[in-house]
């Protein structure tokens, strides 16, 4: 069984949803991107979404627009972001991670060399933002080739006929993306999700997470009860960027604080056990 | 149906947008169904008689077509003085600049508004570089009676300031976008963003001929009139077909207007001229086929500026309207295939083809298009005296006389 089946598998069995914070690699800086994802687990994190710094982020936000320029102003490259994970492999096996980015710097590196690299460095699913199933052939033979499960976002606009696509090119979970918009900007009502992720359960046995707008410890509570997991991650990176300097270098609480608040996330998820 | 011709260059793109391997439609799950639905919308305008005949209507009553196609004698004599004997072909430009709002982009702007309308969509965002693509989508809103929004990089904002007033006359909204370098790339960005966040009720309005398929189809389809006007044209002047088609390229909407419906011409060669900036073998230039590789961004995939790592560079260039790191992807594959060349010519090469071309024609021209002139200057010279060579003179230069005051010293 994948990391993630067994993790969802899991929390299934105890009746909760999983917290999935995020990161965006090298941001503001190696070291400290790297103590964010080391103290994630302890944090509460079920699983973990490491973003890939791109220039040209179609889908994101001002907040992770600007993570991904830090990161990349450090340094950040897809191989880089493959050496975070085979450091954070050697201290933890069972915590998933997804890596979450666009498709140049794969296609630039190699599609299939990717795969191989990122199943290789203990990567265990992959969210490629700007290929739809329409173009899954690009990637899907060589993620499936070495176990990787390509995660597949669920929009508010994607009808009922295209549900059953979407869903049949999905592997891992699915990722609810929860308003029509782009990160880090407005979050859906409780009713919208409980509305939409019925709609989405008719179609597939996967466990669906939700993303896009979910920031407060009610809010990620909230969609955990309602879907299985929650994803967050323009609030964790707002936090960081308030605890950067006038150079841009982390202040020294900095990893403290966005771990603080993961912590929180993760208490009033495991204090909201899950619809039957 | 038409059964295709065999062995045409101008079947593409196949079902999923693909031109050769590329182009396609790489977006974000939220806008794909939205794309499916411009495709699909197109798909039966396009087929529409009634659809094609208003915007026939408005491209002869409103745009002013067909639009001349002048000999530039002087521009010719001046090239044959310094060329060998015999030597120094007619030159020809299509007089896109003639166009209500002084560049081609109208003619798919009008065509897109009209797709809006039936989609009934009630508002439109566009992007824009140089801001002739802004300023045409605002005069179409402003016709059609629907409100518009621009997303100009904000370079661009200070470099453009006529046009961003202009826009602003139409009663569009500019939105200045201050990301990356803010220009054009950054524009488009945050048009998509901006679009995936108002879905239900927003056309976006693509200028050139990127981005997701079908958007480099229909702007090309829209934007062959300018090449079925030529080939009418030179059939009714010269009684043939010139021997070479030159023209600018940033995205490429008005070369792949001028160059589509002369493809399967063979006899006819092709030149897409790139900004090559402060030259190619500098670090600012636009060249991306010149000085890119193959990659996905903006929906499609195409030749682009990018580094190593797969991020995409800040592309430069004098000429807002080129500074762009990519192309369309059916340039790149009529680059892989051969059939048209893609050369360069520098900010300086411009700059002097825009005042000769002021001086000997009394025509300003765009500084997009002083760059395709600028190639004439060098390519008619080594042809024929009794060849042709057509110019696509795609837009007027007022908007550029501040920029190139500035760039010569001259304080207005």
């Amino acid at each position: 069984m994948s990391r993630i089946a067994a993790r969802f598998a899991a929390l299934k069995a105890e009746g909760r949803g999983a917290l999935i914070p995020f990161l965006e690699a090298y941001d503001p800086d190696p070291a400290t991107s790297m103590a964010i994802l080391r103290g994630f687990p302890r944090a509460g994190a079920d699983l973990i979404e490491i973003g890939v710094p791109f220039t040209d982020p179609m889908a994101d936000g001002p907040t992770i627009q600007r993570a991904g320029q830090r990161g990349l102003k450090a340094g950040a490259t897809l191989s880089a972001t493959l050496a975070m994970v085979r450091d954070f492999r050697r201290e933890d096996d069972a915590t998933p991670v997804i890596l979450m980015g666009y498709f140049n710097p794969i296609l630039s590196y190699g599609v299939e060399r990717f795969c191989t690299d990122a199943a290789a460095s203990g990567v265990d699913g992959l969210i490629v933002v700007d290929v739809p199933p329409e173009e899954a052939d690009e990637i899907e033979p060589h993620a499936r080739a070495n176990g990787l499960d390509l995660i597949r976002l669920v929009a508010p606009t994607t009808d009922e006929a295209r549900l059953p696509r979407v869903l049949a090119a999905t592997s891992g979970f699915v990722y609810y993306v929860a308003i029509t918009g782009i990160t880090g900007t407005r979050s859906a009502t409780s009713e919208a999700l409980a509305a939409a992720i019925p709609r989405i359960r008719r179609h597939t046995d996967l466990p669906i997470a939700i993303g896009f707008g979910v920031r407060s410890p009610e809010q990620a509570a909230e969609a955990a009860r309602i879907a299985d997991g929650a994803v967050v991650a323009s609030a964790l990176i707002d936090t960081l960027a308030e605890n950067l300097d006038a150079q841009g270098r982390a202040k020294p609480d900095a990893v403290r604080k966005v771990l603080d608040q993961v912590r929180a996330l993760a208490e009033a998820i495991r204090a909201t056990p899950k619809a039957a | 149906m038409n059964k295709p011709l065999p062995n045409s260059m101008r079947q593409g793109p196949d079902a999923r947008g693909r031109f050769g391997p590329f182009g396609g439609r790489f977006v974000a799950e939220t806008l794909m169904p939205l794309i499916l639905e411009v495709e699909k919308a197109y798909e039966e305008a396009k087929n529409d008689a009634a659809f094609m005949a208003e915007w026939r209507r408005l491209l002869t009553h409103y745009v002013g077509r067909p639009s001349p196609l002048w000999y530039a004698g002087r521009m010719t004599d001046h090239l044959r003085a310094a060329a060998g004997a015999g030597q120094g072909a007619k030159v020809y430009f299509k007089r896109e600049e003639l166009n209500h709002t002084g560049a081609h982009k109208i003619n798919a702007v009008l065509g897109q508004i009209l797709l809006a309308k039936k989609m009934g969509k009630t508002r439109v965002i566009a992007e824009t570089g140089a801001g002739q693509h802004g300023v045409a989508t605002a005069t179409a809103c402003a016709l059609f009676d629907l409100p518009c929004t621009v997303f100009m990089g904000a370079t661009d904002v200070a470099r453009q300031q006529p046009n961003v007033f202009r826009m602003k006359l139409l009663g569009a909204e500019v939105h200045p976008v201050t990301s990356g370098a803010a220009t054009l790339k950054d524009a488009m960005n945050e048009a998509l963003r901006h679009w995936v966040a108002n879905v239900e009720d927003t056309y976006y309005c693509i200028g050139t001929v990127a981005g997701p398929h079908p958007y480099p189809q229909m702007v090309r389809d829209f934007q062959c009139v300018i090449g079925d006007e030529t080939k009418q044209q030179m059939l009714a002047t010269e009684g043939r077909l010139p021997d070479a088609l030159v023209c600018a390229v940033g995205g490429g909407s008005s070369a792949m207007g001028l160059f589509h419906p002369f493809l399967d011409d063979e006899g006819v060669a092709m030149y897409g001229v790139e900004a090559a900036g402060r030259g190619v073998d500098t670090e600012e230039h636009a060249a991306s086929i010149t000085r890119g590789r193959p990659g996905v961004l903006h929906g499609n995939r195409t030749y682009l500026l990018q580094d190593d790592h797969g991020q995409i560079l800040e592309a430069h260039s004098i000429s807002a309207g080129l500074d762009y790191p990519g192309i369309g992807p059916e340039h790149s594959w009529l680059h892989e295939t051969g059939r048209v060349n893609y050369v360069t010519a520098t900010d300086d090469e411009a700059l002097e083809a825009f005042q000769l071309c002021s001086r000997l024609e009394g025509i300003i021209p765009a500084l997009e298009s002083a760059h395709g002139l600028a190639y004439v200057m060098k390519l008619a010279p080594t042809m024929k005296q009794d060849d042709i060579v057509v110019l696509n003179l795609s837009g007027r230069g007022d908007k550029d006389i501040f920029t190139v005051a500035h760039h010569l010293g001259v304080k207005l």
